[in-house]
Protein backbone atom coordinates (compact mmCIF):
# COMPACT_ATOMS: atom_id res chain seq x y z
CA UNK A 1 0.00 0.00 0.00
CA UNK A 2 1.68 3.29 -1.02
CA UNK A 3 1.38 6.36 1.61
CA UNK A 4 -1.34 8.30 -0.58
CA UNK A 5 -3.22 4.59 -0.67
CA UNK A 6 -3.44 4.48 3.21
CA UNK A 7 -4.17 8.17 3.72
CA UNK A 8 -7.02 8.02 1.39
CA UNK A 9 -8.62 4.96 2.43
CA UNK A 10 -7.33 5.46 6.50
CA UNK A 11 -10.06 3.38 8.15
CA UNK A 12 -9.83 0.57 5.29
CA UNK A 13 -9.20 -2.44 7.16
CA UNK A 14 -7.73 -4.73 4.07
CA UNK A 15 -7.55 -8.07 6.74
CA UNK A 16 -11.08 -7.20 7.55
CA UNK A 17 -12.41 -6.45 3.99
CA UNK A 18 -9.83 -9.91 3.01
CA UNK A 19 -12.34 -11.59 5.70
CA UNK A 20 -15.77 -10.12 4.51
CA UNK A 21 -15.03 -10.99 0.96
CA UNK A 22 -14.07 -14.67 1.71
CA UNK A 23 -17.44 -14.46 3.94
CA UNK A 24 -19.50 -12.98 0.93
CA UNK A 25 -17.98 -15.55 -1.94
CA UNK A 26 -19.07 -18.24 0.72
CA UNK A 27 -22.56 -17.31 1.24
CA UNK A 28 -23.05 -17.21 -2.30
CA UNK A 29 -21.47 -20.07 -3.40
CA UNK A 30 -23.26 -22.47 -0.53
CA UNK A 31 -26.55 -20.25 -1.24
CA UNK A 32 -26.44 -20.61 -4.93
CA UNK A 33 -25.14 -23.86 -5.35
CA UNK A 34 -28.33 -25.01 -2.74
CA UNK A 35 -30.38 -22.43 -4.89
CA UNK A 36 -29.98 -24.59 -8.06
CA UNK A 37 -30.12 -27.62 -6.21
CA UNK A 38 -33.48 -26.68 -4.83
CA UNK A 39 -35.18 -24.51 -7.65
CA UNK A 40 -34.04 -26.71 -10.61
CA UNK A 41 -36.24 -29.08 -9.55
CA UNK A 42 -39.04 -27.13 -8.28
CA UNK A 43 -38.58 -25.02 -11.66
CA UNK A 44 -39.37 -28.12 -13.82
CA UNK A 45 -42.24 -29.48 -11.60
CA UNK A 46 -43.54 -26.11 -12.30
CA UNK A 47 -43.21 -26.41 -15.47
CA UNK A 48 -44.49 -30.01 -16.13
CA UNK A 49 -47.32 -29.25 -14.23
CA UNK A 50 -48.65 -26.23 -15.81
CA UNK A 51 -51.81 -27.03 -18.47
CA UNK A 52 -51.39 -28.06 -21.75
CA UNK A 53 -47.62 -29.68 -20.34
CA UNK A 54 -46.24 -33.28 -20.25
CA UNK A 55 -47.86 -34.28 -16.45
CA UNK A 56 -50.73 -31.67 -16.62
CA UNK A 57 -51.76 -31.18 -13.22
CA UNK A 58 -54.06 -28.44 -12.06
CA UNK A 59 -53.77 -28.84 -8.38
CA UNK A 60 -50.51 -29.65 -7.91
CA UNK A 61 -49.35 -26.83 -10.22
CA UNK A 62 -52.03 -24.77 -8.38
CA UNK A 63 -50.16 -25.16 -4.83
CA UNK A 64 -46.49 -25.13 -6.09
CA UNK A 65 -47.43 -21.73 -7.55
CA UNK A 66 -49.05 -20.55 -4.69
CA UNK A 67 -46.13 -21.59 -2.05
CA UNK A 68 -43.39 -20.17 -4.58
CA UNK A 69 -45.62 -16.66 -4.83
CA UNK A 70 -45.77 -16.39 -1.59
CA UNK A 71 -41.80 -16.89 -0.78
CA UNK A 72 -41.48 -14.28 -3.23
CA UNK A 73 -43.79 -11.65 -2.02
CA UNK A 74 -42.12 -11.93 1.40
CA UNK A 75 -39.58 -9.47 1.53
CA UNK A 76 -35.92 -10.80 2.42
CA UNK A 77 -35.33 -8.63 5.32
CA UNK A 78 -38.51 -10.11 7.21
CA UNK A 79 -37.96 -13.76 5.62
CA UNK A 80 -34.43 -13.59 7.64
CA UNK A 81 -35.70 -12.87 11.33
CA UNK A 82 -38.80 -15.19 10.26
CA UNK A 83 -36.77 -18.59 9.43
CA UNK A 84 -34.35 -17.91 12.56
CA UNK A 85 -35.93 -20.99 14.31
CA UNK A 86 -36.21 -22.95 11.63
CA UNK A 87 -32.38 -21.94 11.09
CA UNK A 88 -31.13 -23.34 14.14
CA UNK A 89 -33.17 -26.55 13.53
CA UNK A 90 -31.74 -26.91 10.21
CA UNK A 91 -27.83 -25.65 10.75
CA UNK A 92 -27.66 -25.44 14.38
CA UNK A 93 -26.97 -21.76 14.40
CA UNK A 94 -28.70 -18.71 13.18
CA UNK A 95 -25.75 -16.88 13.05
CA UNK A 96 -22.69 -16.28 10.59
CA UNK A 97 -22.11 -17.95 7.14
CA UNK A 98 -24.04 -21.05 7.94
CA UNK A 99 -27.12 -19.12 9.56
CA UNK A 100 -27.71 -16.86 6.32
CA UNK A 101 -27.46 -19.93 3.96
CA UNK A 102 -31.67 -21.08 4.94
CA UNK A 103 -33.01 -18.27 4.19
CA UNK A 104 -30.85 -17.40 1.34
CA UNK A 105 -32.31 -20.27 -0.14
CA UNK A 106 -35.48 -20.32 0.84
CA UNK A 107 -35.24 -16.58 -0.79
CA UNK A 108 -33.58 -17.42 -3.70
CA UNK A 109 -35.01 -20.69 -5.00
CA UNK A 110 -38.65 -19.96 -5.54
CA UNK A 111 -37.04 -16.63 -7.72
CA UNK A 112 -34.90 -19.39 -9.56
CA UNK A 113 -37.52 -21.72 -10.25
CA UNK A 114 -39.95 -19.38 -11.59
CA UNK A 115 -37.02 -18.51 -14.15
CA UNK A 116 -36.35 -22.20 -14.72
CA UNK A 117 -40.06 -22.67 -15.63
CA UNK A 118 -40.02 -19.69 -18.07
CA UNK A 119 -36.58 -20.90 -19.70
CA UNK A 120 -38.51 -24.51 -20.50
CA UNK A 121 -41.61 -22.51 -21.80
CA UNK A 122 -39.48 -21.09 -23.86
CA UNK A 123 -38.40 -24.25 -25.67
CA UNK A 124 -40.02 -25.47 -29.11
CA UNK A 125 -42.99 -27.99 -28.22
CA UNK A 126 -42.23 -29.32 -31.36
CA UNK A 127 -38.84 -31.02 -29.76
CA UNK A 128 -41.16 -32.22 -26.92
CA UNK A 129 -43.67 -33.35 -29.39
CA UNK A 130 -40.97 -35.32 -31.55
CA UNK A 131 -39.14 -37.02 -29.01
CA UNK A 132 -42.79 -38.46 -28.05
CA UNK A 133 -43.23 -39.56 -31.15
CA UNK A 134 -39.61 -41.37 -30.86
CA UNK A 135 -41.55 -42.96 -27.77
CA UNK A 136 -40.08 -41.53 -25.21
CA UNK A 137 -40.62 -41.82 -21.25
CA UNK A 138 -41.51 -38.41 -19.66
CA UNK A 139 -37.79 -38.92 -17.68
CA UNK A 140 -36.17 -39.58 -21.05
CA UNK A 141 -38.05 -36.11 -22.35
CA UNK A 142 -36.98 -34.06 -19.31
CA UNK A 143 -33.55 -35.55 -19.11
CA UNK A 144 -32.34 -36.02 -22.50
CA UNK A 145 -34.68 -33.21 -24.65
CA UNK A 146 -35.92 -30.44 -21.99
CA UNK A 147 -33.34 -29.88 -20.05
CA UNK A 148 -30.22 -29.74 -22.70
CA UNK A 149 -32.41 -27.41 -24.96
CA UNK A 150 -33.25 -25.28 -21.96
CA UNK A 151 -29.54 -24.79 -20.54
CA UNK A 152 -28.35 -21.52 -21.73
CA UNK A 153 -31.72 -19.72 -20.32
CA UNK A 154 -31.73 -21.98 -17.37
CA UNK A 155 -27.85 -20.77 -17.30
CA UNK A 156 -29.05 -17.00 -18.43
CA UNK A 157 -31.28 -17.44 -14.89
CA UNK A 158 -28.79 -18.99 -12.83
CA UNK A 159 -26.84 -15.61 -13.17
CA UNK A 160 -30.08 -13.38 -12.50
CA UNK A 161 -29.86 -15.68 -9.88
CA UNK A 162 -26.62 -15.18 -8.20
CA UNK A 163 -26.35 -11.59 -8.75
CA UNK A 164 -29.78 -11.13 -6.48
CA UNK A 165 -28.27 -13.44 -3.92
CA UNK A 166 -25.26 -10.81 -3.85
CA UNK A 167 -27.60 -8.34 -2.69
CA UNK A 168 -29.56 -10.62 -0.24
CA UNK A 169 -25.85 -11.23 0.91
CA UNK A 170 -25.11 -8.21 2.08
CA UNK A 171 -28.83 -8.16 3.87
CA UNK A 172 -27.50 -11.35 5.52
CA UNK A 173 -25.22 -9.10 7.38
CA UNK A 174 -28.17 -8.15 9.95
CA UNK A 175 -28.15 -11.61 11.56
CA UNK A 176 -24.54 -11.39 11.79
CA UNK A 177 -23.18 -13.08 8.54
CA UNK A 178 -20.44 -10.79 8.14
CA UNK A 179 -19.52 -10.50 4.21
CA UNK A 180 -18.96 -7.48 2.61
CA UNK A 181 -22.24 -5.53 2.53
CA UNK A 182 -22.37 -5.61 6.37
CA UNK A 183 -18.95 -4.05 6.38
CA UNK A 184 -20.70 -1.62 3.98
CA UNK A 185 -23.56 -0.96 6.26
CA UNK A 186 -21.87 -1.22 9.36
CA UNK A 187 -18.76 1.08 8.94
CA UNK A 188 -19.43 2.91 5.65
CA UNK A 189 -23.19 4.02 6.89
CA UNK A 190 -23.36 4.02 10.26
CA UNK A 191 -20.00 5.35 11.48
CA UNK A 192 -19.86 7.74 7.95
CA UNK A 193 -16.46 5.69 6.70
CA UNK A 194 -16.96 6.57 3.37
CA UNK A 195 -13.91 5.48 2.33
CA UNK A 196 -15.07 1.62 3.36
CA UNK A 197 -18.17 2.06 1.82
CA UNK A 198 -16.45 3.02 -1.28
CA UNK A 199 -14.28 -0.19 -1.16
CA UNK A 200 -16.53 -2.95 0.03
CA UNK A 201 -19.28 -1.29 -2.73
CA UNK A 202 -16.47 -1.47 -5.02
CA UNK A 203 -15.69 -4.56 -4.56
CA UNK A 204 -19.34 -6.00 -5.00
CA UNK A 205 -19.44 -4.39 -7.97
CA UNK A 206 -16.64 -5.96 -9.22
CA UNK A 207 -18.14 -9.58 -8.26
CA UNK A 208 -21.35 -8.75 -9.97
CA UNK A 209 -19.55 -7.74 -12.94
CA UNK A 210 -17.49 -11.09 -12.76
CA UNK A 211 -20.12 -13.37 -11.92
CA UNK A 212 -22.20 -11.00 -15.69
CA UNK A 213 -19.38 -11.70 -17.38
CA UNK A 214 -19.00 -15.93 -16.40
CA UNK A 215 -22.98 -16.01 -17.09
CA UNK A 216 -22.77 -14.68 -20.51
CA UNK A 217 -20.06 -16.85 -21.36
CA UNK A 218 -21.83 -19.79 -20.45
CA UNK A 219 -25.02 -19.44 -21.74
CA UNK A 220 -23.17 -18.46 -24.84
CA UNK A 221 -20.96 -21.46 -24.95
CA UNK A 222 -24.18 -23.82 -24.52
CA UNK A 223 -25.88 -22.01 -27.53
CA UNK A 224 -26.44 -23.32 -30.95
CA UNK A 225 -29.35 -21.42 -32.24
CA UNK B 1 -51.01 -51.65 -41.89
CA UNK B 2 -53.33 -48.36 -40.89
CA UNK B 3 -56.71 -48.50 -39.93
CA UNK B 4 -58.82 -45.87 -38.57
CA UNK B 5 -62.75 -46.76 -38.06
CA UNK B 6 -64.91 -43.92 -37.21
CA UNK B 7 -62.47 -41.30 -35.47
CA UNK B 8 -63.92 -38.54 -33.63
CA UNK B 9 -61.43 -35.93 -31.93
CA UNK B 10 -63.20 -32.95 -30.45
CA UNK B 11 -60.87 -30.26 -28.52
CA UNK B 12 -61.87 -28.40 -25.79
CA UNK B 13 -60.91 -25.00 -26.20
CA UNK B 14 -61.44 -22.57 -23.80
CA UNK B 15 -65.26 -22.04 -23.48
CA UNK B 16 -66.25 -24.21 -26.61
CA UNK B 17 -65.25 -27.44 -28.15
CA UNK B 18 -63.82 -27.69 -31.37
CA UNK B 19 -64.37 -31.31 -33.20
CA UNK B 20 -61.06 -31.31 -35.38
CA UNK B 21 -62.20 -34.81 -36.72
CA UNK B 22 -65.98 -35.68 -37.07
CA UNK B 23 -65.66 -39.90 -38.06
CA UNK B 24 -62.98 -40.47 -40.44
CA UNK B 25 -62.60 -44.15 -41.99
CA UNK B 26 -59.78 -44.76 -43.39
CA UNK B 27 -57.25 -47.78 -44.31
CA UNK B 28 -54.14 -47.82 -45.59
CA UNK B 29 -52.21 -50.59 -46.83
CA UNK B 30 -48.54 -51.88 -46.13
CA UNK B 31 -46.00 -50.43 -48.70
CA UNK B 32 -48.65 -47.73 -50.16
CA UNK B 33 -48.02 -44.26 -49.61
CA UNK B 34 -51.28 -42.45 -48.60
CA UNK B 35 -51.86 -38.82 -48.97
CA UNK B 36 -54.31 -36.71 -47.13
CA UNK B 37 -54.53 -33.07 -48.53
CA UNK B 38 -56.89 -30.13 -47.18
CA UNK B 39 -56.96 -26.80 -46.06
CA UNK B 40 -55.42 -25.25 -43.32
CA UNK B 41 -58.00 -26.07 -40.12
CA UNK B 42 -59.35 -29.25 -42.09
CA UNK B 43 -57.87 -31.47 -39.35
CA UNK B 44 -55.00 -32.85 -40.96
CA UNK B 45 -52.67 -32.50 -38.12
CA UNK B 46 -55.18 -33.71 -35.84
CA UNK B 47 -55.80 -37.02 -38.36
CA UNK B 48 -51.79 -37.79 -38.44
CA UNK B 49 -51.24 -37.64 -34.78
CA UNK B 50 -54.22 -40.12 -34.17
CA UNK B 51 -51.80 -42.93 -35.95
CA UNK B 52 -49.29 -42.57 -33.31
CA UNK B 53 -51.11 -41.44 -30.62
CA UNK B 54 -49.96 -38.16 -30.12
CA UNK B 55 -53.62 -37.30 -29.82
CA UNK B 56 -56.24 -39.30 -28.19
CA UNK B 57 -59.34 -39.96 -30.55
CA UNK B 58 -62.49 -38.47 -28.69
CA UNK B 59 -64.33 -41.65 -30.45
CA UNK B 60 -63.17 -44.43 -32.42
CA UNK B 61 -60.39 -46.99 -33.33
CA UNK B 62 -56.83 -46.85 -34.71
CA UNK B 63 -55.66 -50.33 -35.47
CA UNK B 64 -51.36 -50.20 -36.26
CA UNK B 65 -50.30 -53.23 -37.35
CA UNK B 66 -52.99 -55.45 -36.30
CA UNK B 67 -52.73 -53.64 -32.63
CA UNK B 68 -55.29 -51.98 -30.88
CA UNK B 69 -53.30 -48.41 -30.27
CA UNK B 70 -56.21 -47.82 -27.23
CA UNK B 71 -55.70 -51.10 -25.32
CA UNK B 72 -51.34 -50.21 -25.40
CA UNK B 73 -50.20 -49.29 -22.01
CA UNK B 74 -47.85 -46.75 -21.18
CA UNK B 75 -44.53 -48.60 -22.14
CA UNK B 76 -46.81 -50.66 -25.29
CA UNK B 77 -46.97 -47.12 -26.87
CA UNK B 78 -43.77 -46.10 -26.54
CA UNK B 79 -42.77 -49.57 -28.22
CA UNK B 80 -45.64 -48.78 -30.93
CA UNK B 81 -43.96 -45.30 -31.80
CA UNK B 82 -40.93 -46.39 -31.95
CA UNK B 83 -41.92 -48.71 -34.74
CA UNK B 84 -43.37 -45.33 -36.14
CA UNK B 85 -40.87 -42.94 -37.81
CA UNK B 86 -42.26 -39.20 -37.73
CA UNK B 87 -40.97 -35.85 -39.61
CA UNK B 88 -42.19 -32.62 -39.05
CA UNK B 89 -42.74 -29.49 -40.64
CA UNK B 90 -40.56 -27.32 -38.80
CA UNK B 91 -38.08 -30.25 -38.58
CA UNK B 92 -38.07 -30.27 -34.95
CA UNK B 93 -34.33 -31.53 -34.48
CA UNK B 94 -32.95 -30.99 -30.88
CA UNK B 95 -31.02 -27.59 -31.46
CA UNK B 96 -28.37 -28.65 -28.54
CA UNK B 97 -27.52 -31.80 -30.39
CA UNK B 98 -25.03 -32.43 -33.09
CA UNK B 99 -25.97 -33.51 -36.41
CA UNK B 100 -25.19 -37.06 -36.09
CA UNK B 101 -26.41 -37.10 -32.05
CA UNK B 102 -29.83 -35.50 -33.40
CA UNK B 103 -29.91 -39.29 -35.93
CA UNK B 104 -28.82 -41.44 -32.75
CA UNK B 105 -31.32 -39.74 -30.20
CA UNK B 106 -34.12 -42.42 -30.60
CA UNK B 107 -31.48 -45.33 -30.73
CA UNK B 108 -30.20 -43.29 -27.77
CA UNK B 109 -33.73 -43.28 -26.05
CA UNK B 110 -34.83 -47.24 -27.05
CA UNK B 111 -31.30 -48.13 -25.26
CA UNK B 112 -31.12 -51.17 -27.12
CA UNK B 113 -27.65 -51.12 -29.28
CA UNK B 114 -23.87 -49.86 -27.93
CA UNK B 115 -22.94 -46.46 -27.89
CA UNK B 116 -20.26 -47.23 -30.75
CA UNK B 117 -23.24 -49.37 -32.41
CA UNK B 118 -25.66 -46.17 -32.64
CA UNK B 119 -22.76 -43.82 -33.65
CA UNK B 120 -22.29 -46.21 -36.61
CA UNK B 121 -25.69 -46.77 -37.40
CA UNK B 122 -26.18 -42.78 -37.24
CA UNK B 123 -23.45 -42.24 -39.73
CA UNK B 124 -24.63 -44.78 -41.73
CA UNK B 125 -28.30 -43.86 -41.87
CA UNK B 126 -26.28 -39.54 -42.52
CA UNK B 127 -24.61 -41.37 -45.33
CA UNK B 128 -28.20 -42.14 -46.78
CA UNK B 129 -29.52 -39.01 -46.83
CA UNK B 130 -26.17 -38.05 -48.67
CA UNK B 131 -25.36 -35.78 -45.50
CA UNK B 132 -22.41 -37.69 -43.84
CA UNK B 133 -19.94 -34.18 -44.05
CA UNK B 134 -22.35 -32.13 -41.84
CA UNK B 135 -22.50 -34.90 -39.19
CA UNK B 136 -20.72 -32.52 -36.65
CA UNK B 137 -22.44 -29.31 -37.25
CA UNK B 138 -25.35 -28.19 -35.48
CA UNK B 139 -28.79 -27.83 -36.72
CA UNK B 140 -28.59 -23.86 -36.86
CA UNK B 141 -26.26 -24.39 -39.45
CA UNK B 142 -27.88 -26.02 -42.33
CA UNK B 143 -30.27 -25.26 -44.58
CA UNK B 144 -33.87 -26.33 -44.48
CA UNK B 145 -33.74 -29.01 -46.85
CA UNK B 146 -30.76 -30.47 -44.99
CA UNK B 147 -32.47 -30.20 -41.94
CA UNK B 148 -35.27 -32.16 -43.04
CA UNK B 149 -33.09 -35.17 -44.40
CA UNK B 150 -31.63 -34.74 -41.19
CA UNK B 151 -35.35 -35.27 -40.04
CA UNK B 152 -36.18 -38.40 -42.19
CA UNK B 153 -32.43 -39.99 -41.30
CA UNK B 154 -33.73 -39.41 -37.59
CA UNK B 155 -36.92 -41.09 -38.35
CA UNK B 156 -35.77 -44.07 -40.11
CA UNK B 157 -33.27 -45.06 -36.91
CA UNK B 158 -35.30 -47.38 -35.22
CA UNK B 159 -35.95 -49.22 -38.72
CA UNK B 160 -39.64 -48.55 -38.40
CA UNK B 161 -42.22 -49.76 -40.81
CA UNK B 162 -44.28 -46.77 -41.11
CA UNK B 163 -43.52 -43.18 -41.50
CA UNK B 164 -45.44 -40.21 -41.22
CA UNK B 165 -44.94 -37.34 -42.26
CA UNK B 166 -46.57 -33.91 -40.91
CA UNK B 167 -46.17 -31.17 -43.72
CA UNK B 168 -42.91 -32.17 -44.26
CA UNK B 169 -42.22 -30.32 -47.27
CA UNK B 170 -44.49 -27.09 -46.55
CA UNK B 171 -41.67 -25.15 -45.08
CA UNK B 172 -39.10 -25.80 -47.63
CA UNK B 173 -38.25 -24.41 -52.10
CA UNK B 174 -40.00 -26.03 -54.69
CA UNK B 175 -36.45 -27.63 -55.45
CA UNK B 176 -36.00 -28.44 -51.74
CA UNK B 177 -39.23 -30.12 -51.84
CA UNK B 178 -38.90 -32.06 -54.94
CA UNK B 179 -35.82 -33.68 -53.06
CA UNK B 180 -37.47 -34.51 -50.12
CA UNK B 181 -40.39 -36.24 -52.05
CA UNK B 182 -37.67 -37.89 -54.34
CA UNK B 183 -35.81 -39.31 -51.22
CA UNK B 184 -39.28 -40.47 -49.78
CA UNK B 185 -40.14 -42.35 -53.24
CA UNK B 186 -36.74 -43.96 -52.88
CA UNK B 187 -37.31 -45.23 -49.21
CA UNK B 188 -40.77 -46.28 -49.97
CA UNK B 189 -39.40 -48.71 -52.93
CA UNK B 190 -35.78 -49.60 -51.07
CA UNK B 191 -37.53 -50.10 -47.86
CA UNK B 192 -41.08 -51.10 -48.42
CA UNK B 193 -42.10 -48.21 -45.92
CA UNK B 194 -45.47 -47.39 -45.68
CA UNK B 195 -45.74 -43.18 -45.58
CA UNK B 196 -49.19 -41.57 -44.53
CA UNK B 197 -48.21 -37.77 -45.35
CA UNK B 198 -50.27 -34.99 -44.77
CA UNK B 199 -50.38 -31.70 -47.00
CA UNK B 200 -52.36 -28.83 -48.75
CA UNK B 201 -50.48 -28.79 -51.48
CA UNK B 202 -51.94 -31.56 -54.74
CA UNK B 203 -47.81 -31.33 -56.58
CA UNK B 204 -46.96 -33.26 -53.29
CA UNK B 205 -49.89 -35.41 -53.52
CA UNK B 206 -48.88 -35.93 -57.25
CA UNK B 207 -45.72 -36.37 -57.41
CA UNK B 208 -45.32 -39.23 -54.61
CA UNK B 209 -49.21 -40.68 -53.22
CA UNK B 210 -50.22 -44.06 -54.37
CA UNK B 211 -53.51 -42.75 -52.82
CA UNK B 212 -55.39 -39.88 -51.26
CA UNK B 213 -57.68 -38.69 -49.06
CA UNK B 214 -59.61 -35.30 -49.45
CA UNK B 215 -60.54 -33.76 -45.69
CA UNK B 216 -62.66 -30.98 -45.42
CA UNK B 217 -64.24 -29.61 -41.77
CA UNK B 218 -63.09 -33.07 -39.71
CA UNK B 219 -64.39 -35.19 -42.88
CA UNK B 220 -63.29 -36.96 -45.85
CA UNK B 221 -65.15 -35.71 -48.91
CA UNK B 222 -63.18 -37.89 -51.34
CA UNK B 223 -60.41 -41.29 -51.64
CA UNK B 224 -59.32 -43.23 -53.66
CA UNK B 225 -56.13 -43.49 -56.51
CA UNK B 226 -54.05 -40.37 -57.17
CA UNK B 227 -54.55 -40.48 -60.96
CA UNK B 228 -58.76 -40.81 -60.51
CA UNK B 229 -58.97 -38.06 -57.94
CA UNK B 230 -56.68 -35.60 -59.59
CA UNK B 231 -57.95 -36.17 -63.46
CA UNK B 232 -61.68 -36.60 -62.33
CA UNK B 233 -61.84 -34.80 -58.95
CA UNK B 234 -65.98 -35.29 -57.96
CA UNK B 235 -65.58 -33.18 -54.67
CA UNK B 236 -65.73 -29.32 -55.04
CA UNK B 237 -62.96 -28.84 -52.28
CA UNK B 238 -60.76 -31.39 -54.43
CA UNK B 239 -61.23 -29.29 -57.27
CA UNK B 240 -60.78 -25.96 -55.92
CA UNK B 241 -57.20 -27.96 -54.30
CA UNK B 242 -55.94 -28.77 -58.04
CA UNK B 243 -57.02 -25.59 -59.45
CA UNK B 244 -54.59 -23.39 -56.08
CA UNK B 245 -51.57 -25.74 -57.81
CA UNK B 246 -52.02 -24.52 -60.49
CA UNK B 247 -52.20 -27.75 -61.99
CA UNK B 248 -56.25 -27.06 -63.42
CA UNK B 249 -56.63 -26.93 -66.80
CA UNK B 250 -59.74 -25.02 -67.25
CA UNK B 251 -58.60 -22.18 -69.23
CA UNK B 252 -61.79 -23.17 -71.37
CA UNK B 253 -64.79 -22.98 -68.42
CA UNK B 254 -65.32 -19.31 -69.35
CA UNK B 255 -64.10 -18.75 -72.67
CA UNK B 256 -66.10 -17.69 -75.62
CA UNK B 257 -66.14 -20.11 -78.42
CA UNK B 258 -69.05 -22.00 -80.51
CA UNK B 259 -69.75 -25.94 -80.48
CA UNK B 260 -69.26 -28.14 -78.00
CA UNK B 261 -66.51 -28.08 -75.14
CA UNK B 262 -64.60 -31.17 -74.28
CA UNK B 263 -61.90 -31.82 -72.10
CA UNK B 264 -59.87 -35.05 -73.03
CA UNK B 265 -57.69 -36.63 -70.63
CA UNK B 266 -54.51 -38.92 -71.71
CA UNK B 267 -53.36 -41.74 -69.42
CA UNK B 268 -49.66 -43.39 -69.97
CA UNK B 269 -48.97 -44.50 -73.61
CA UNK B 270 -52.11 -42.66 -74.98
CA UNK B 271 -50.55 -39.46 -74.00
CA UNK B 272 -47.74 -39.29 -76.27
CA UNK B 273 -49.96 -40.92 -79.44
CA UNK B 274 -50.92 -38.76 -82.45
CA UNK B 275 -54.04 -39.15 -81.96
CA UNK B 276 -56.01 -35.53 -82.75
CA UNK B 277 -54.79 -34.31 -85.88
CA UNK B 278 -56.22 -37.91 -87.28
CA UNK B 279 -59.62 -37.66 -85.89
CA UNK B 280 -59.82 -34.72 -86.58
CA UNK B 281 -59.18 -35.59 -90.14
CA UNK B 282 -61.39 -38.30 -90.14
CA UNK B 283 -64.16 -36.70 -88.79
CA UNK B 284 -63.99 -33.49 -90.35
CA UNK B 285 -64.40 -32.22 -86.99
CA UNK B 286 -62.48 -27.99 -86.87
CA UNK B 287 -61.01 -27.64 -82.80
CA UNK B 288 -59.51 -25.13 -80.96
CA UNK B 289 -57.72 -25.53 -77.70
CA UNK B 290 -58.74 -23.67 -74.61
CA UNK B 291 -56.35 -24.91 -72.36
CA UNK B 292 -54.40 -27.95 -71.70
CA UNK B 293 -51.22 -29.93 -69.93
CA UNK B 294 -48.88 -32.75 -70.12
CA UNK B 295 -47.22 -34.01 -66.56
CA UNK B 296 -46.69 -37.00 -64.29
CA UNK B 297 -48.52 -38.34 -62.04
CA UNK B 298 -45.68 -40.38 -59.79
CA UNK B 299 -44.34 -41.99 -63.18
CA UNK B 300 -47.53 -42.02 -65.22
CA UNK B 301 -47.19 -39.63 -67.87
CA UNK B 302 -50.71 -38.10 -68.39
CA UNK B 303 -52.18 -35.00 -70.71
CA UNK B 304 -55.21 -33.08 -70.23
CA UNK B 305 -56.99 -30.73 -73.01
CA UNK B 306 -59.44 -28.79 -73.13
CA UNK B 307 -61.02 -28.63 -77.17
CA UNK B 308 -63.84 -26.81 -78.72
CA UNK B 309 -65.12 -28.83 -81.41
CA UNK B 310 -67.33 -27.03 -84.52
CA UNK B 311 -68.43 -28.47 -87.55
CA UNK B 312 -68.34 -32.34 -89.01
CA UNK B 313 -69.37 -35.14 -86.61
CA UNK B 314 -68.49 -34.32 -82.86
CA UNK B 315 -70.16 -37.49 -82.13
CA UNK B 316 -68.18 -40.15 -84.05
CA UNK B 317 -64.58 -38.31 -82.86
CA UNK B 318 -65.51 -38.53 -79.31
CA UNK B 319 -66.17 -41.91 -79.99
CA UNK B 320 -63.16 -42.67 -81.46
CA UNK B 321 -61.35 -40.85 -78.82
CA UNK B 322 -63.05 -43.13 -76.02
CA UNK B 323 -62.21 -46.08 -78.08
CA UNK B 324 -58.08 -44.98 -78.17
CA UNK B 325 -58.32 -44.99 -74.05
CA UNK B 326 -59.08 -41.24 -73.46
CA UNK B 327 -61.43 -40.12 -71.28
CA UNK B 328 -63.97 -37.95 -72.58
CA UNK B 329 -65.90 -35.11 -70.79
CA UNK B 330 -68.40 -32.43 -72.20
CA UNK B 331 -68.39 -29.30 -70.17
CA UNK B 332 -71.31 -27.54 -70.17
CA UNK B 333 -70.59 -23.86 -70.88
N1 LIG C 1 -54.61 -28.78 -29.20
C1 LIG C 1 -55.68 -28.17 -29.73
N2 LIG C 1 -56.57 -27.53 -28.95
C2 LIG C 1 -57.65 -26.92 -29.47
N3 LIG C 1 -57.96 -26.90 -30.78
C3 LIG C 1 -57.13 -27.52 -31.63
C4 LIG C 1 -55.94 -28.19 -31.16
N4 LIG C 1 -55.31 -28.72 -32.22
C5 LIG C 1 -56.06 -28.39 -33.30
N5 LIG C 1 -57.15 -27.69 -32.95
C6 LIG C 1 -58.21 -27.20 -33.86
O1 LIG C 1 -58.66 -28.28 -34.64
C7 LIG C 1 -58.87 -27.91 -35.98
C8 LIG C 1 -58.02 -28.77 -36.89
O2 LIG C 1 -56.65 -28.48 -36.65
P1 LIG C 1 -55.48 -29.28 -37.36
O3 LIG C 1 -55.67 -30.73 -37.14
O4 LIG C 1 -54.19 -28.69 -36.88
O5 LIG C 1 -55.71 -28.93 -38.89
P2 LIG C 1 -54.69 -28.81 -40.11
O6 LIG C 1 -53.45 -29.56 -39.76
O7 LIG C 1 -55.44 -29.39 -41.26
O8 LIG C 1 -54.44 -27.34 -40.30
C9 LIG C 1 -58.53 -26.43 -36.06
O9 LIG C 1 -59.73 -25.72 -35.97
C10 LIG C 1 -57.67 -26.20 -34.86
O10 LIG C 1 -57.80 -24.88 -34.40
MG1 LIG D 1 -51.39 -28.91 -39.64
Amino acid sequence: MSAAGSALFANVDWAEIGRAGVDTLAMLGGSLVLTVAVGLPLGVLLFLTGRGQLLAQPLAHGLLSVLVNVLRSVPFIILLIVMIPVTVVLVGTSLGVPGAIPPLVVGAAPFFARLVESALREVDRGVIEAAQAMGASPRQIVFDALLPEATPGILAAATVTAIALVSYTAMAGVVGAGGLGDLAVRFGYQRFQTDVMVVTVALLLVLVQVLQMIGDRAVAHFSRR
Amino acid sequence: MIELSDIHKTYRAGSGEVAALRGIDLRVAAGEVFGVIGQSGAGKSSLIRMINLLERPTAGRVTVDGVDAASLDAAGLRGLRRRIGMIFQHFNLLSSKTVVENVAFPLQLEGRLAREDIRARALALLDRVDLADQADKYPAQLSGGQKQRVGVARALACEPKILLCDEATSALDPETTRQVLRLLRELNGELGLTIVLITHEMDVIRRVCDRVAVLEAGRVVEQGVVADVFLSPRHATTRRLIEEGGDADDAGAGGPGAGRTVRLTYRGETTYAPLLGRIARETGVDYSILGGRVAHIRDLPYGQLTLALVGGDVDAALAQFAAAGVAVEEIDR
